[in-house]
């Protein structure tokens, strides 16, 4: 069974974004990348599933411009198998768009599962891997936080809110996951030079038939509202009359 | 606290745009290194430094390790990290491909030692001294040695350690008193005291493999009769399955100012027949094989000095941006503000980032100079580069250290009061910053190193000595006048050729009284050692700006670049004026330094 694992290039987690000052978008110039915790997670599940036996290969993809090899090289190191980069340049890439040049790589690649993150880090869209269910007409879980495969099917537990579901689906179909679902390992160093061997085959939305043209169009960009400063109550009653009538949420 | 960030950008400057890292892994024998490659080590490593190695690190100095009858217990979490350390492969890191090891530069490795010395010296000790152990087998050992403990000393299931030191015999090995008796099976008896033995004894791997210098029973005395054993805590079997305790036992460890978490051990040997070693190469020559791992082993501790000093300096940044108290002087808005606003701390802050940098550039300078030396296949290239490495190890172990404890001291000064309180966490790197000037050879000790064997001691044919050292000089002498002439760039172009013409001046002074009046050159040692660094640093850090000016001149946004320039400048005003004062201090101080009666002081 071949598993395939979508990955992005974000910005570190670790970073401080700030936004550029004419408020078209985050600033990204000489900013730390690094792969979407949530798909190092989804990366993770799938190298499990190898060693388990239960999945044959292991194939990432990544959608955008050519940095993102050192992103597909993390997941190779993880222990994914061969890479397959989706050069975009600097085109900005919308979840649709992503969507449907995974649904071509599915065309050709075949895979009976699709593991990724349930969500990127950066614009925090929670879209592409239910948009891709859909054009692929697969079954889907989202929000896995455990994971079985068994007699060709897959039983997924879901984060749901207030408690867990567990779902059965037939496969193919997509999984996305959650931040419970494993801990991703360190890259051992060998794994990381092997890494470097590995097949990494590039292509391009052209080539896949696929028109990346964004649909949505961005407004505008800014900072949250600064914290106001804290007011003291004097009392319960001048607490809950504050919250009735000033918050107006009780 | 402060959460350790690997200084991965800083380390990438240096490695392709100093140390000339490409060149490097273009020689033969690195070529599966690439600096894509090297790339992501730096962060698998940065990461795992960051996540894995620097939360214990606060934890393990408020519980050191503790030792009862015999038996250490680690700080918690040493054994899991140690564990997770060696399964990812980065344990064999150091070690040659033929005992499990990646074959990488030893420019490559180490920049990753530095990130696990700044996330935790005492965790990065217990691997340094292994691999240090490892080197020792490697290159003097016989083959049966080398198969029956180097691979799983390589991986990390044993530990390795060094047992020099003896109560009587510290800076002076001569004095060493342990003994080998030699038996029909051709292993050997061992008998004595060892102290400071770092990581001597603990629980985190299952066999601790000690080397022990020791005398022979007809052995000469002084330096001339020690030779070096190896002796495990627990026999090896022929199938390498361990077998019984051998006669050694850890009598207790320290109790000590910094670097709790790693257990300083008294080692007592032989205390029943005799603990079972074998001999590592050829007798009597034990110190010498010592030496050959000198240069690594001070490389390595002059790495902790800057380890340390980017973690301080870390530390006392994230402080300073959050800190809010007073309006900074000339303020005029009266408002209140982080104290990274007010000059005196700007100050600090850049004296500790100036100063880390520079010390950055000169161990990661010398580090590619180890492979030049090793892998260039031009015998001309190898000569010159080791002849580098040899005259500025000491000063990457003297410079480095020093200058850390007066880092991670303003790294406390910073945080003010509270950096005096323990649970702030600062005042944790300077107290392990303290031991680096003191290990693995004193300050003096390097500086006597520099100013003999690698100075005045250094005699080419035409019986010219000195000559690496100068050769240097007129290098850093050649970039002050190219910045001189270069309009941009003339005020650090300035401040190196006055700095050098400084340095050279106290060179020519010690070379002319070295042998006439050895204690005065003597009591210049330490100073020689500082100005050799400080004038040595400022050159590289000059050579960065030039770098970081070509960078913006072409069109570069990279901050990193407008930093750099700024670091470089401020090592010029700061730190190269000293120069001219150490020089006066090496050639006209002396006679205060010796004139003083005994019983005068």
């Amino acid at each position: 069974m071949k598993v395939l694992v979508p990955v992005k290039r974000v910005v570190d987690y670790n970073v401080k974004v700030r936004v550029k000052a004419d408020e078209t978008g985050v600033d990204l110039a000489n900013v730390k990348m690094s792969m979407n915790p949530f798909d190092e997670i989804a990366v993770e599940e799938a190298v499990r599933l190898k060693e388990a036996g239960l999945a044959t290969e292991v194939v990432v993809v990544s959608c955008g411009p050519a940095a993102c090899q050192e992103t597909l090289r993390t997941a190779l190191a993880i222990g994914a198998d061969r890479a397959i980069l989706v050069d975009c340049g600097e085109t900005e890439l919308q979840p649709l768009a992503v969507a449907k040049l995974l649904k071509a790589v599915c065309a050709a690649e075949a895979p009976q599962l699709v593991v990724c993150g349930k969500q990127a880090i950066d614009d925090d869209a929670n879209q592409v891997g239910q948009m891709l269910a859909a054009l692929q007409g697969w079954p889907q879980a989202t929000f896995a936080s455990k994971l079985v495969l068994a007699d060709g099917k897959a039983q997924v537990t879901r984060e749901i809110d207030g408690g867990l579901e567990t779902l059965e689906i037939g496969l193919p179909a997509v999984v996305t996951t959650d931040l419970r679902l494993n801990e991703p390992r360190y890259a051992s160093l060998p794994n990381i030079m092997k890494a470097k061997k590995k097949p990494l085959d590039t292509t391009t939305p052209a080539t896949l038939g696929v028109d990346v043209a964004p649909r949505l169009k961005t407004l505008k960009v800014s900072e949250p509202p600064r914290r106001q400063g804290g007011a003291k109550v004097a009392d319960v009653a001048d607490l809950v009359n504050k919250l009735k009538n000033e918050a107006k949420v009780i | 606290m402060s959460t350790y960030i690997a200084p991965v950008r800083d380390m990438r400057f240096v490695l392709n745009e100093l140390a000339g890292l490409e060149e490097i892994t273009g020689l033969p024998g690195f070529e599966e290194t690439d600096t894509e490659l090297v790339e992501a080590i730096l962060d698998e490593a940065g990461k795992f430094a960051a996540e894995v190695i620097d939360p214990i690190n606060a934890k393990g100095d408020r519980q050191g390790a503790v030792c009862k009858d015999g038996e250490v217990t680690t700080s918690p979490g040493y054994k899991e990290a140690f564990q997770l350390f060696c399964e990812t492969g980065w344990h064999a890191m150091p070690a040659s491909p033929e005992y499990g090891g990646q074959g990488l530069p030893h420019l490559v490795t180490m920049a990753v030692s530095e990130m696990w010395k700044s996330a935790s010296i005492a965790f990065g000790l217990c691997p340094m001294l292994t691999n240090g152990a490892v080197e020792a087998i490697a290159h003097h050992g016989s083959d049966a040695l080398k198969a029956k403990y180097l691979p799983n000393m390589v991986a990390g299931v044993w530990t390795g350690t060094m047992n020099l030191t003896e109560p009587q015999a510290g800076s002076d090995l001569a004095a060493i008193r342990s003994k080998a008796v030699p038996q029909a099976d051709g292993s050997y008896r061992i008998s004595g005291t060892k102290i400071f033995i770092t990581w001597g004894e603990h629980d985190v791997a299952e066999n601790i493999i000690h080397l022990v210098l020791a005398r022979l029973p007809d052995a000469p005395p002084g330096v001339k009769g020690i030779s070096l054993f190896l002796v495990p805590k627990f026999l090896v079997n022929d199938d390498g399955s361990l077998g019984a305790r051998n006669d050694l036992v850890c009598a207790s460890i320290e109790h000590k100012l910094g670097i709790h978490a790693s257990p300083t051990a008294v080692m007592s040997f032989g205390e029943k027949d005799g603990a079972i070693g074998w001999l590592i190469g050829e007798a009597n020559k034990g110190l010498a094989y010592m030496f050959t791992m000198m240069n690594h082993a001070r490389l390595n501790i002059g790495m902790e000095g800057l380890s340390v000093s980017e973690r301080a300096y870390q530390h006392a940044l994230a402080y300073a941006r959050e800190r809010v108290q007073g309006a900074p002087i000339g303020d005029r808005s009266g408002q209140v503000k982080p104290i990274l606003h007010h000059p005196d701390v700007r100050r600090m802050l850049m004296d500790m980032k100036s100063r880390t940098e520079a010390m950055r550039a000169l161990s990661y300078w010398v580090a590619g100079h180890m492979d030049l030396a090793s892998h260039h296949p031009d015998a001309a290239q190898q000569a010159r580069s080791q002849a580098y490495v040899d005259l500025l190890t000491p000063v990457v172990k003297g410079w480095c250290t020093e200058s850390a404890v007066e880092i991670t001291s303003t790294g406390i000064q910073i945080h003010g009061g509270v950096g005096f309180v323990e649970e702030t966490g600062a005042a944790q790197y300077f107290r392990d910053a303290r031991i680096t000037p003191i290990y693995e050879g004193t300050t003096a000790i390097q500086a006597n190193d520099l100013i003999g064997r690698k100075l005045a001691r250094e005699k080419n044919e035409a019986g010219e000595t000195g000559f690496t050292a100068r050769a240097l000089h007129a290098e850093m002498a050649a970039l002050a006048a190219e910045l001189v002439a270069d309009g941009q760039l003339a005020d650090l172009g300035h401040a190196l050729a006055t700095a050098v013409q400084a340095l050279q001046e106290a060179t020519t002074w010690l070379l002319q009284h070295y042998d006439s009046e050895p204690q005065a050159a003597a009591a210049g040692a330490v100073a020689y050692l500082k100005l050799t660094g400080i004038v040595v640093g400022g050159w590289l850090m000059a050579r960065s700006a030039r770098i970081a000016r070509d960078h913006l001149a072409a069109g570069s946004s990279d901050d990193f670049y407008k930093a750099k320039l700024s670091t470089a400048r401020y090592f010029a005003q700061h730190q190269l004026p000293q120069a001219g004062g150490l020089a006066a201090a090496i050639t006209g101080g002396s006679s205060s330094v010796l004139e003083l009666p005994e019983s005068l002081f």
